[in-house]
């Protein structure tokens, strides 16, 4: 019996299944948040010390989450490249870092807006906001490295070196809170440290934006597989074309 | 809707994420279109993938 992730080695049952899947992903996730944006504008009250500046938590904390997730999900595909050379394992590593460098640029940019009114400044170069920055630039690095070579298989698993390495980020961000003295407040404890009249809101927008990720992550994905069947058929149909002209005249 | 003093922080930066999640996901149905299109001129021109030739 293979399991799912054998099945999905073949990238035109994944093209079929995924094709099936998108639809509902992305439905589901545009329902929560238009919900979570509901929630957030029109059923969640102002906080006692930071008034109405707290909305922007609803969209800071998923794209701060996601841009350390997609991060993960970077290098468990890079992993599955080199170590178990998992057809689609490449595609999902290189389909993932675009929309992981936009959520981490959006976690930048909602945290440089809610800093302002609350700590007076747009940037303080401490832990956590240095160290999402470096996370940012390590996701322009594996694009910019993939796109610096010609052959895709070496590009491909230098990139995933790369990913891997560069995983140390993500325990740095986690505990750069409590490690160091830093501006940023301390990790979001969903059970303690939001009252619930603010914790529902924030995980439905949570889990719509993770919803959001995948569906965009499918629709990329299917976007290489079909990007690399073009690659190939071409460099066929010019290596028929080129034995075509070397055939002797009859 | 009244959200206080800081009103424009809270717009601009909803305002950003809309922008930028459109964008991506326009960027993405582009480019999905763009692939289809290349892989059916090419297979107009009867060039087939080397698995489906062989299937035949």
């Amino acid at each position: 019996m293979q399991t799912l992730t054998q099945q999905l080695a073949n990238p035109t049952r994944f093209m079929d299944l995924s094709a099936r899947v998108l639809p509902w992903v992305a439905g589901i996730a545009a329902a929560l948040i238009v919900y979570g944006l509901y929630l957030s504008f029109f059923d969640s009250p102002a906080d006692y010390q930071q008034g109405e500046t707290v909305r922007i938590m609803y969209i800071h904390v998923p794209c701060a989450w996601l841009s350390m997730m997609v991060y993960g999900l970077i290098a468990v595909s890079s992993f599955g490249l080199l170590v178990f050379r998992h057809p689609l394992a490449d595609v999902s590593a290189k389909a993932a870092a675009p929309i992981g460098a936009a959520f981490t640029f959006l976690a930048l940019l909602t945290g440089s807006l809610w800093g302002k009114p609350m700590w007076g400044t747009y940037w303080v170069w401490d832990a956590r906001l240095t160290s999402v920055l470096i996370l940012f630039f390590l996701y322009l690095g594996l694009i910019a490295l993939r796109a610096a070579f010609e052959d895709e298989s070496a590009g491909a698993k230098l990139t995933a070196v790369l990913a891997l390495v560069g995983v140390t980020i993500l325990p740095i961000i986690k505990f750069s809170v409590n490690w160091w003295n830093t501006l940023h407040q301390p990790s979001t404890d969903f059970t303690a440290t939001v009252d619930p009249s603010m914790r529902w809101p924030l995980l439905v927008m949570a889990l719509g934006f993770t919803l959001l990720f995948f569906a965009m992550h499918l629709k990329a994905m299917r976007n290489e597989v079909l990007r690399r069947r073009v690659k190939a058929m071409r460099t066929q149909a010019v290596a028929g074309r080129d034995r075509l002209a070397t055939q002797p005249a009859e | 809707m009244d959200l206080g003093p800081h009103a424009a922080f809270i717009w601009i930066s909803y305002a950003a994420v809309a922008v930028v999640v459109a964008g991506l996901i326009g960027w993405l149905l582009l480019d999905g279109r763009k692939q289809a299109a290349a892989l059916e001129a090419l297979e107009k021109r009867g060039i087939k993938r080397r698995s489906s030739a062989s299937a035949e």
